[in-house]
């Protein structure tokens, strides 16, 4: 009898409850969690049209016959106020007379490039100091995680706003700023985790097959710790949003004419006593999109890691959970499902 | 001694950090080009007026000396004096600080008081119908920028309270010599504004730890040997749970200053934040630089204070 033969025999073995038990990778599983959450998949679809909306802000600026930049006469009253939803201008306009639902889908695109893109960076960048920091140990990482408390204590507004001072304000030396305040706190968890990693037999075992600390890094360091990471830079999204829209508040970040619903909302602070729709609907835009990325955040970490607690789930648990346990599985065996 | 030790060294890496932030800061705006001596000319400045203001204000110097001068004049206790406005940075910043320090103060306070109180509320009455309250208002609180907070609370509150005549929330600064009363009508609205979105934080933040904390097996001991509620909560629960919520204010500094500033410019409340933003739109390095500095200190000094206050927390945590 060959070896292959024992195996196959066995592996028949094994499927004999056919169907009952299947395997499934902890991203299956937490795949699978992730959908059954409904808040989660709720956030995604807004956040999947505000996406959409932001893309297509120049058909919709088309489709409506309104530019964002152009002001309208007609779009001030006599007294030279903003015009109030509805007729022509649907959301009503700004104190210059722009269309207002023009200039917010406008101010979509830029609150996702800046919040997706500075998260972009601020992970990568996170994630290899803390994978450099927790690997090498010693010096290097005392200097790096000394680095990383002071980034993280220091008052990054006011830092944020001198960079953008010195180097003049633009859409992408926002999102370099943004960027370099956010990677901190991925390091130190990134760190963290490698710190208490690289001890691991299995690494061991890679050094001693003479493995290249890159390639520890890459391929034997790096899967283990992408889960709390995914976490953490869904939840740098909204963070960042609000950042942008703090600095162009300020008169910091995105410039006049360049809508953003941080300088809408800045543009507005003269006038929304006498016209709320000016404040209400970029305020508006703004908080819906960042609760949508921080609901998500919250549903990739209840997905991910399943021993938080969730406390809006218990209705859902006992709906799921016949779904999840199978009727084929015989009796008394336990189920290896997650919740 | 190790406690005077790690005091020591502290203090030593604090100093350290502080030097590093002059100097990052100082080379930040002398190394680009924003001649203050060009503005203060004026359009039709000719160049030997150019020249003239540079020598007065000791521009035409290198980077190198110039800086050397200040941090001369800073180990003094002189912050220098403003290109723009001659005025010294010392009397700017001690003319600013009555609102500043108000809001802060004030702000840190609701902010601590709301977010523990809340996050142990909704610990010991865990999925109760108060516990998912408190996670809406949470979830609406980290998602809320500081500045939309304050104008939806100005919106709501006073403009609406104004047509009826109450005037009582105006977005000013009133001294706190000149009507203490009004000092704290006039503030409640920042504060609330300062405080809401990091109570958000810490309510949560002080939940989860209430929540482990209150699994442990001594809280199990405490009740067995007939404690009341209320102290094994307080005495045993809170204050392990408190140490988690300790290390994350030292971390927070920084965005109590950020959230000031945001709150007086939307609040007019005048204070240290407006003449940071001034001086930034001027390119007023001197006042920049002061702002800057003191900020880091107050920082610096508000991050060993967390440290202590840690190590007396929890005894367990061993200073290094």
């Amino acid at each position: 009898m060959s070896l292959t033969e024992v195996q196959f025999t066995g592996a028949t073995v094994e499927q004999a409850p056919a169907g009952a038990i299947q395997g499934r990778s902890p991203w299956q599983l937490a795949w699978r969690r992730l959908r059954s959450d409904r808040l989660a998949l709720a956030s995604a679809i807004v956040i999947v049209l505000l996406c959409l909306v932001a893309l297509a802000a120049p058909l919709i600026a088309s489709v409506i016959g309104h530019p964002p930049a152009i002001q309208y006469p007609n779009g001030t009253t006599a007294q030279g106020l903003p015009t109030p939803p509805g007729g022509q201008f649907l959301l009503g306009t700004d104190n210059l007379g722009r269309d207002l639902l023009v200039r917010i889908v406008y101010g979509a695109r830029i609150s996702l490039l800046v919040g997706l893109s500075s998260t972009a960076i601020a992970t990568v960048l996170g994630v290899a100091v803390g994978l450099v920091a927790g690997y090498y140990g010693g010096v290097i990482d005392g200097v790096l995680a000394r680095f990383m408390d002071v980034v993280l204590a220091f008052p990054y507004l006011i830092l944020a706003l001198a960079l953008v001072t010195v180097f003049g304000a633009s859409l992408w030396m926002v999102v370099a700023v943004i960027a370099f305040f956010s990677w901190a706190a991925l390091a130190r968890i990134v760190r963290g985790q490698t710190l208490s990693l690289k001890e691991k037999e299995y690494i061991e075992a890679a050094r001693a097959i003479g493995a290249s600390p890159l390639r520890i890094m890459m391929v034997d360091l790096l899967p283990n710790v992408i889960a709390p990471v995914l976490v953490v830079a869904t939840l740098l999204v909204p963070t960042a949003i609000v950042f942008e829209s703090t600095l162009s508040y300020l008169g910091l970040g995105i410039q006049e004419p360049t809508a953003s619903w941080g300088n809408i909302i800045a543009g507005s602070q003269q006038f929304y006593e006498v016209a709320w729709w000016f404040l209400i609907f970029p305020a508006g835009a703004l908080l819906i999109t960042t609760l949508a990325f921080n609901l998500l955040g919250d549903g990739v970490r209840d997905a991910i890691d399943p021993s938080t607690e969730r406390i809006f789930a218990a209705r859902r648990k006992k709906r799921a959970l016949p779904v999840g346990g199978s009727p084929l599985v015989e009796p008394g065996r336990p189920v290896v499902e997650e919740d | 001694m190790d406690f005077v030790r790690f005091i020591v060294r502290r203090i030593l890496f604090g100093i350290i950090v502080l030097w590093l932030v002059t100097l990052g800061t100082f080379f930040l705006f002398f190394v680009i080009p924003s001649d203050p001596a060009v503005t203060l000319a004026g359009k039709g400045g000719t160049p030997e007026r150019v020249a003239q203001i540079k020598q007065r204000l000791g521009l035409d110097q290198p980077v190198i000396v110039q800086y050397w001068h200040y941090l001369d004049r800073l180990l003094h206790g002189d912050l220098g004096t403003s290109f723009f406005t001659g005025v010294s940075v010392n009397s700017t910043i001690k003319q600013d600080l009555p609102p500043t320090l108000s809001l802060i103060i004030g702000g840190a306070v609701l902010w601590l008081i709301g977010g523990i109180g809340v996050g142990v509320l909704s610990a010991t009455r865990a999925r109760s119908l108060l516990d998912r309250f408190a996670t809406v208002f949470v979830l609406i609180g980290i998602s809320m920028p500081t500045f939309v907070v304050g104008l939806l609370l100005l919106f709501v509150v006073y403009f609406q309270l104004a047509k009826h005549g109450i005037q009582n929330f105006a977005p000013t600064y009133i001294p706190f010599s000149q009507n203490p009363a009004q000092w704290f009508e006039h503030m409640i609205l920042p504060w609330i504004t300062l405080a809401l979105v990091s109570a958000a934080t810490y309510s949560r933040l002080t939940r989860g730890s209430m929540l482990d904390a209150l699994g442990e097996d001594y809280i199990r001991t405490a009740r067995a040997k007939g404690l009341t509620e209320r102290r094994v909560i307080y005495r045993h629960g809170l204050r392990a749970a408190l140490t988690p919520v300790v290390t994350q204010l030292g971390v927070d500094m920084g965005t109590l200053i950020g959230g000031a500033v945001v709150t007086e410019t939307v609040f007019g409340l005048g204070g240290v934040g407006a003449a940071l933003l001034r001086a930034f739109n001027y390119g007023d390095v001197y006042v920049i630089l002061g702002i800057v500095i003191v900020t880091a200190v107050a920082v610096v000094v508000a991050n060993i204070v967390v440290d202590i206050a840690y190590s007396v927390l929890d005894p367990r945590v061993r200073l290094t």
